[in-house]
């Protein structure tokens, strides 16, 4: 019996023909394999207004084209795996809802900006995770550690908790106009690993982590554009985390 | 003609969610370490836990270690190795303080301590009543856990190859023992094939949900290191037991934690009514994951659902302070907002039960060795997570207790085989190590066939949710394996659209279907033969458990005949009991 309900809810889930719209995606293509030059493509798609883009592409994928390229794993947010250009804006393609980005006009989907593109929607992200690396993004502690946990106010830990919620996907780094222009700059989502260290009661190398940041092409490069706030899929406060960066560099009070 | 490269490590971990990273950072400290990942680590899918790693640090209210070992062998339904859950609860309370100390941000109690929370299963002195004990951040543990394994995995400088992809497990008898040689990995970005020399190989690849349909899993977890083993003819312990969390969200299956009814959420039926006070009347919503899978399905069933087709039921928690659900439960209140547009502030989340997590998997003993048998390990192999099988879940795992079992037996395999590394010489490659993975990729390129990848998953997942799910009888898991059985013939015949050498994902997909089509051929066969109801195993026709014919493990193993044909044999491995006599369950 719980077959026959599971068998529902799929025919539920499927719909409808009458819910289904037709939407246009146009997808900025590149495959060395094949061409020099990248191309667009265009699919017109019969969807849920509900579908996230990834279902979409996945359509596409595994319907039409199936060497469309892009990458993907948890399909909720969670992984960062599948951050791109979606109408001109850096979202996560798992977290984008068809209906919520006006399906009546095509809808473009092109690899996110500034990292090279190694395969359609596929860029290279080692640049990026160098930046995160040189940030020294790990806790550092001197003397005897505790025998039990290290203790921390509610208070202390809340001062962080923004930037910890983090997860890699480079959607404000690469939606950040001093990143397109200048491939040293350390970009948003290095300070904001940064930050979240910095600013842990228990950490004891934010000294070091600021004069890090202090570099030419450091924190000082950001220009307060804010595309990082707005591309963020976690809702981090990423031009307000840098700011906070570059308070503490000039008070050295963090 | 594919360009084969050679490496060669002592230590080689196939994996980098929270167990590979946790074994990662003990051998890299021990030995030469290569982490083979698939995915960039951060995108593992330890990242999705949310509710809590669990341990009896007593920060809260009074616990002990025992208590825990006990919740976890009653939660498992008896099938848990008693050692081994000891060993998991004893080793729970340095493996938090261990994160805390690697920086993990833990959410605080007012004195500075780890807060800790409720959650199924757990419980105080044996069953009295819930039990705090889930140390958690927000509801973003596993993200938390993720994060902080790959800082300390950067601060100890674990060397990655990123978006390798591991096809082949190489051993090579020597004196008439099977040893590990090492493994043939598929480097996604530019086709080439890289044969890794090892010591010591952890599997560390995680899961193999994606051969349901609604699955909380990630759409990359399709038990490629279980498949592996398998095709080399290791066993596979105890794969008919698989966890179907009570919560997913209606339909998509994404997994809303626990530990909203451990913050007090409640689940009603259409009725409003609190039905779980029928179906556990001291643990109610807190039961453990099967017991609460089973209610649901049941009242959907008797007509007690909701919505228009009354195909789930709600998990309410409109009653709980809009400031709670903002500082514990932040993730999941926004999924519910992204994904189905309800603001569960006022409104109650439609919810049906999700395709969790698989407690069956490479066998291991205590040390993370991995066994040809019963109880013989295969020199040089480990395995951990939920690739592996301890037993520390028996037939249902204790939610909470999977953060767990990556740290505590992640840790426990990095050093066995960094130990091993140190002392052991290198196994000679077989002849010709990477011809399998060659032929395989070659022939999928090249393939003709008529059939495709996507139509044959579609239909796997279909059989699967139909046949093997929270309810199974003989008939449903016959027509299960009949079902595999032809989309394993349909396989033989597909072809990629893909022909190219870099991010051929297409290519990758077939591979991984392969995975899921042989796995859940397994799992439909380990089912069907056991004939009685034990932890997330349920039968219909079999409703009870059978402590006489069925408390042991299921060995599964993949025969050759002489034809070529292949079959899969069952043998069981007796459960190791310490203190604990079975008993009825009830919560």
């Amino acid at each position: 019996m719980s077959t026959a309900v599971m068998d529902k809810a799929e025919a539920e889930a499927k719909g409808p023909a009458s819910h289904l719209i037709t939407v246009t995606l146009r997808i900025r293509r590149y495959n060395s394999e094949v061409s020099d030059e990248p191309w667009w493509d265009d699919f017109q798609v019969d969807v849920d207004p509900k579908d996230r883009v990834l279902d979409v592409l996945h359509t596409i994928k595994w319907e039409h084209d199936g060497t469309l390229t892009f990458r993907r794993s948890c399909a909720h947010g969670i992984c960062g795996s599948d951050a791109m250009r979606i109408n001109g804006r850096n979202r996560l393609a798992c977290k984008t809802l068809i209906k919520d980005i006006g399906p009546e006009k095509p809808i473009s989907v092109e690899p996110i900006k500034g990292l090279a593109v190694l395969k359609d929607l596929v860029v290279d992200m080692e640049p990026f995770f160098q930046a995160y690396r040189d940030v020294m993004p790990f806790l550092v502690t001197t003397g005897n550690e505790p025998t039990r946990e290290r203790l921390q106010s509610a208070e202390d830990r809340e001062r962080f908790d923004d930037t910890t919620k983090c997860i890699l996907c480079a959607a404000c780094t690469s939606s950040c106009p001093v990143f397109w222009n200048d491939g040293q700059y350390f970009g948003p989502a290095a300070i904001v690993n940064a930050h979240r260290f910095i600013f842990d009661s228990r950490d004891e190398a934010g000294e070091q982590r600021l004069e890090i940041l202090n570099d030419k092409d450091g924190v000082w490069r950001c220009r307060t554009v804010f595309n990082c706030t707005d591309a963020c899929p976690r809702g981090i406060q990423v031009t307000k985390a840098i700011q906070e960066v570059k308070r503490a560099l000039i008070t050295r009070r963090f | 003609m594919n360009n084969v490269k050679f490496h060669k490590y002592d230590t080689v971990i196939v994996g980098a969610g929270g167990a590979g990273m946790r074994a990662a950072i003990e051998s890299t400290k021990r030995s030469r370490t290569a982490v083979l990942t698939k995915l960039y680590p951060t995108r593992s899918h330890t990242g999705a836990a949310q509710g809590g790693m669990a341990a009896a640090l007593a920060n809260v209210e009074e616990d002990n270690w025992e208590w825990h070992t006990f919740d976890t062998i009653k939660g498992g339904d008896y099938l848990v190795d008693q050692d081994a859950a000891e060993i998991l609860a004893k080793e729970a309370i340095d493996s938090v303080l261990d994160l805390e100390k690697m920086g993990l941000p833990f959410n605080r109690t007012p004195q500075g301590k780890i807060d800790q929370r409720r959650f199924g299963g757990h419980s105080r002195n044996h069953g009295e009543a819930p039990v705090r004990r889930s140390c958690y951040a927000a509801d973003r543990t596993g993200h938390m856990i993720l994060q902080t394994l790959y800082q300390n995995c950067v601060k100890e400088g674990v060397e990655f190859f990123n978006e390798f992809y591991v096809l082949d497990l190489l051993l090579n008898d020597v004196d008439g023992v099977k040893r590990t040689a090492g493994v043939v990995a598929y480097e996604l970005a530019t086709g080439d094939v890289h044969v890794f020399q090892a010591k010591a190989v952890v599997f560390a690849s995680g899961g193999n949900g994606k051969f349901f349909k609604v699955t909380s899993n990630a759409h990359t977890l399709t038990g490629d290191g279980q498949a592996s083993a398998f095709r080399r003819g290791l066993p596979l312990e105890d794969m008919e037991f698989f966890q179907f969390h009570p919560t997913g969200i209606w339909k998509m299956g994404i997994l809303l934690t626990e530990g909203a009814r451990g913050e007090g959420g409640i689940l009603r039926n259409k009725d409003g009514e609190r039905f779980m006070e029928k179906y556990a009347p001291v643990m109610k919503d807190l039961a453990s994951r099967d017991v609460v899978s089973r209610a649901i399905y049941t009242e959907i069933r008797e007509g007690r659902g909701c919505g228009p087709e009354g195909d789930h039921v709600y998990l309410d928690l409109t009653h709980l302070p809009p400031e709670q659900l903002d500082a514990k439960l932040p993730d999941i209140t926004e999924f519910a907002r992204t994904y189905l547009g309800i603001e569960p502030y006022t409104d109650p989340v439609p919810i049906q039960p999700t395709a969790h997590y698989a407690m069956g998997g490479i066998p291991t003993n205590v040390r993370g060795e991995a066994l040809a048998d019963n109880d013989t390990p295969v020199p040089g192999l480990y395995a951990a997570g939920e690739v592996a099988c301890v037993s520390v879940h028996g037939a249902n795992r204790l939610g909470t207790n999977s953060l767990l079992d990556i740290n505590v037996f992640g840790r426990r395999a990095g050093i066995a085989a960094a130990e091993y590394a140190d002392t052991a010489e290198y196994v000679e490659l077989p002849d010709e190590p990477a011809k399998f993975v060659l032929d395989e990729i070659e022939n999928l390129r090249d393939a003709t066939g008529s059939e495709r990848v996507v139509e044959i998953r579609r239909a796997l997942q279909e059989t699967m949710d139909k046949n093997v799910m929270v309810f199974r009888t003989e008939q449903t898991l016959k027509e299960a394996v009949e079902e595999i059985g032809q989309l394993r013939r349909r396989y033989r015949n597909i072809s990629v659209q893909d022909k190219g050498k870099r991010f051929n994902t297409d290519l990758l997909e077939a591979i991984e279907l392969g995975n899921l089509l042989d796995l859940a051929e397994v799992t439909a066969v380990s089912a069907l033969a056991r004939k009685e109801s034990r932890g997330g195993h349920y039968r219909e026709d079999f409703p009870n458990r059978d402590d006489v014919n069925f408390m042991r493990h299921t060995m599964a193993y993949r025969e050759v005949g002489d034809d070529g044909a292949e079959s899969i044999r069952l043998d069981y491995k007796p459960v190791v009991q310490t203190r604990y006599q079975p008993m009825e369950r009830k919560y």
